[in-house]
């Protein structure tokens, strides 16, 4: 048994000087349907448990599945979204194993006959892109949720019981599974990474499911394996199993590298094995060995009959697809007329829709770019949430990028009429409004600030006359500080330069 | 012809979670030999002109709506579990004979 603590680790940039990783993933997305995969029984997150239940997804004696048809028209739109062949014809198989969360005893997936093959997709790291070649998309159905009673923390170990809600079993899941990935050297644990944020932007554009990691829609299996550099055969890989935030995928790739480099160091073998990954410390942790791997005993399920895509309802779907968020960006890059560099910040930033959506609402694309990434950027940092999560809307960034624009407001004023809005205060206009953030044009109050500042620094004035113009800087400051920054300091400048100069 | 061993008969239950005594292998190895025998038989059929036949209804394609239809009311589905507790079904220790 290994234990989380006890690893030794390499250090990355060391490791990387003697070895190589391999990665692979087999990610599962839980799909938006309405319906279970085989019964009518509904799919609502957070509902009172064992309230979705039925004879079918409870496994009772006598029950009959039928496949639902909108889970298997969105496996083929997945499946085409990424390149994939489409199966003529296939078959679900049963997965034979006894688990209290799995109530028949087994699991309907598919095994020799995967409705999607061969695809692939590219995803982008600084720079360079990497082709991940896409092995398999199948469809299957998930499992139920334990909960472990008497242990530590809810953690099977040391439980005493566990109680089960079966509102899971059966919601269609949908496993895409990647062949290994080799040649990402040092970048692995982002082009692990990437390849999930890619895959889930699909996911998202298809509107096949939600995708709400935290709420375990999607979760990856990660594999890394580390040989020698050099070496002709890859490494024995170790699977780190429900790994469920884009961030943790790519701990759980940096981490294993570290494990592993350690072991073959020590010139011991890397097991093969399931690990699990601690959100807390970032490590992982040994699970079931594989050596003793389960033997599933697959065979075709006889209560379904074969699943035969019809080749023009393919060709439409194919058809229908949404535009696809690498052709998105490209088109967006285009339009927007930015570097590539600078387009992908804005992707890394997760601003892509929210920039979109404010240029649509609006405001220039430059305007745009630079308060979500400078600005909310900051805000959302602080707060410790997603860009998606502040309390603004792109329609609300605009309209400040307009106030901006008109100077209605300059620059510092925007930002308190943003804290205005992040605070619920309303639109920006109706913030600027209540708080009285509206830039001063030449107003008495303006005039009489700029003369009291002239008034109040003889000194300064005399420099100034005597030809250091930069020191007009400083009454610039008085007046500014006078009005509590709501001058426009351009004009407060020239109101300046007019009677001073 | 196909005989199945004393090994092999173990494995599968413990795969079925069944507790076979020593004498019970030795009797079920053989008894289920001679009905993989008899199953066996059906591959000497003359089936060379014959299409894979895959499932016993030739039909494909069957499914349903994505209309979601009413599940059973919790306390009837927890009334056919052995022992119920919050709501959930409960089962026993689930890491008992390893670790
Ligand atoms: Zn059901």
């Amino acid at each position: 048994m290994t234990t989380t603590a006890g690893d030794r680790l390499v250090a990355y940039d060391e490791l990387l000087t003697r070895y190589e990783p391999v990665i692979g993933l087999e990610t599962h997305v839980e799909l938006g349907t309405a319906s279970k995969m085989f019964c009518g029984c509904a799919t609502t997150f957070g509902a009172e448990p064992n309230t979705q239940t039925c004879p079918v997804c409870l496994g009772l004696p006598g029950s009959l599945p039928v496949a639902n048809a909108a889970a298997i028209e969105a496996t083929v739109r997945i499946g085409l979204a990424l390149g994939c062949r489409i199966a003529s014809w296939c078959r679900f198989a049963r997965k034979n194993y006894f688990y209290p969360d799995i109530p028949k005893g087994f699991q309907t997936s598919q095994y020799d006959e995967p409705l999607c093959t061969a695809g692939h997709l590219d995803v982008e790291v600084d720079g360079e892109t990497y082709r991940v070649e896409i092995e398999r998309v199948h469809l299957e159905e998930d499992t139920g949720k334990n909960l472990h009673v008497g242990g530590a923390t809810g953690r099977i170990h040391g439980a005493d019981h566990s109680l089960v809600d079966y509102n899971r079993a059966g919601i269609p899941l949908v496993e895409i599974v990647t062949r290994p990935i080799p040649g990402t050297g040092a970048k692995a644990p982002e082009v692990a990474r990437a390849y999930v944020t890619e895959l889930r932007d699909i996911l998202l554009a298809l509107g096949v499911s939600e995708v709400r990691m935290e709420q375990g829609n999607l979760r990856s299996d990660v594999n890394t394996s580390l040989a020698p550099i050099g070496d002709l055969e890859w490494g024995t890989r170790t699977e780190t199993k429900n790994v469920n935030s884009l961030r943790s995928v790519e701990r759980a790739v940096r981490f294993e590298m570290r494990r592993q480099a350690a072991v073959l160091d020590a010139g011991r073998r890397v097991l093969q094995e399931t690990r699990h990954f601690h959100e807390d410390t970032g490590t992982t942790s040994a699970g079931r060995s594989k050596e003793e791997a389960t033997d599933y005993r697959y065979f075709p399920e006889p209560d379904l009959v074969p699943i035969s895509p019809d080749p023009e309802w393919v060709e439409k779907l194919a058809a229908a697809l949404p535009e696809l968020p690498a052709a998105r960006r490209a088109r967006l890059r285009q339009e927007w007329g930015l570097s590539p560099t600078e387009m992908s910040w804005i992707a890394n930033a997760g601003a892509l829709g929210l920039v979109d959506e404010t240029v649509a609402a609006g405001a220039t694309p430059g305007d745009a770019r630079k308060w979500w990434l400078g600005e909310l950027a900051r805000r959302a940092n602080d707060a410790g949430v997603e860009l998606a999560g502040l309390a603004i809307s792109p329609r609300q960034v605009a309209e400040l990028t307009r106030l901006v624009a008109e100077g209605t407001v300059n620059d510092q004023l925007a930002r308190q009429a943003l804290d205005g809005v992040l605070a619920g205060e309303g639109d920006p206009a109706q913030v600027v409004q209540a708080r009285g953030l509206a830039v001063m044009g030449e107003s008495d109050e303006l005039v009489a600030a700029v003369e009291a500042a002239i008034a109040g620094a003889p000194d300064v004035v005399e420099k100034v006359r005597g030809g250091k113009v930069q020191a007009l800087g400083a009454l610039v400051g008085a007046v500014m500080k006078a009005t509590r920054g709501k001058a426009d300091a351009a004009t407060v400048r020239r109101m300046l330069e007019q009677r001073v100069l | 012809m196909s005989t199945l061993s004393r090994d092999e008969l173990a494995h599968l239950a413990r795969l079925a979670r069944l507790a076979v005594t020593d004498e019970e292998l030795d009797l079920f190895a053989g008894q289920l030999s001679v009905v993989l025998d008899a199953v066996a038989r059906v591959g000497e059929a003359p089936v060379d002109d014959v299409a894979p036949t895959t499932h016993a209804v030739p039909m494909t394609n069957v499914t349903r709506p994505d209309v979601v239809r009413p599940s059973l009311p919790r306390d009837v589905v927890l009334a056919g579990a052995p022992a119920a507790e919050d709501d959930r079904f409960r089962v026993p220790r689930i890491l008992g004979e390893e670790a």
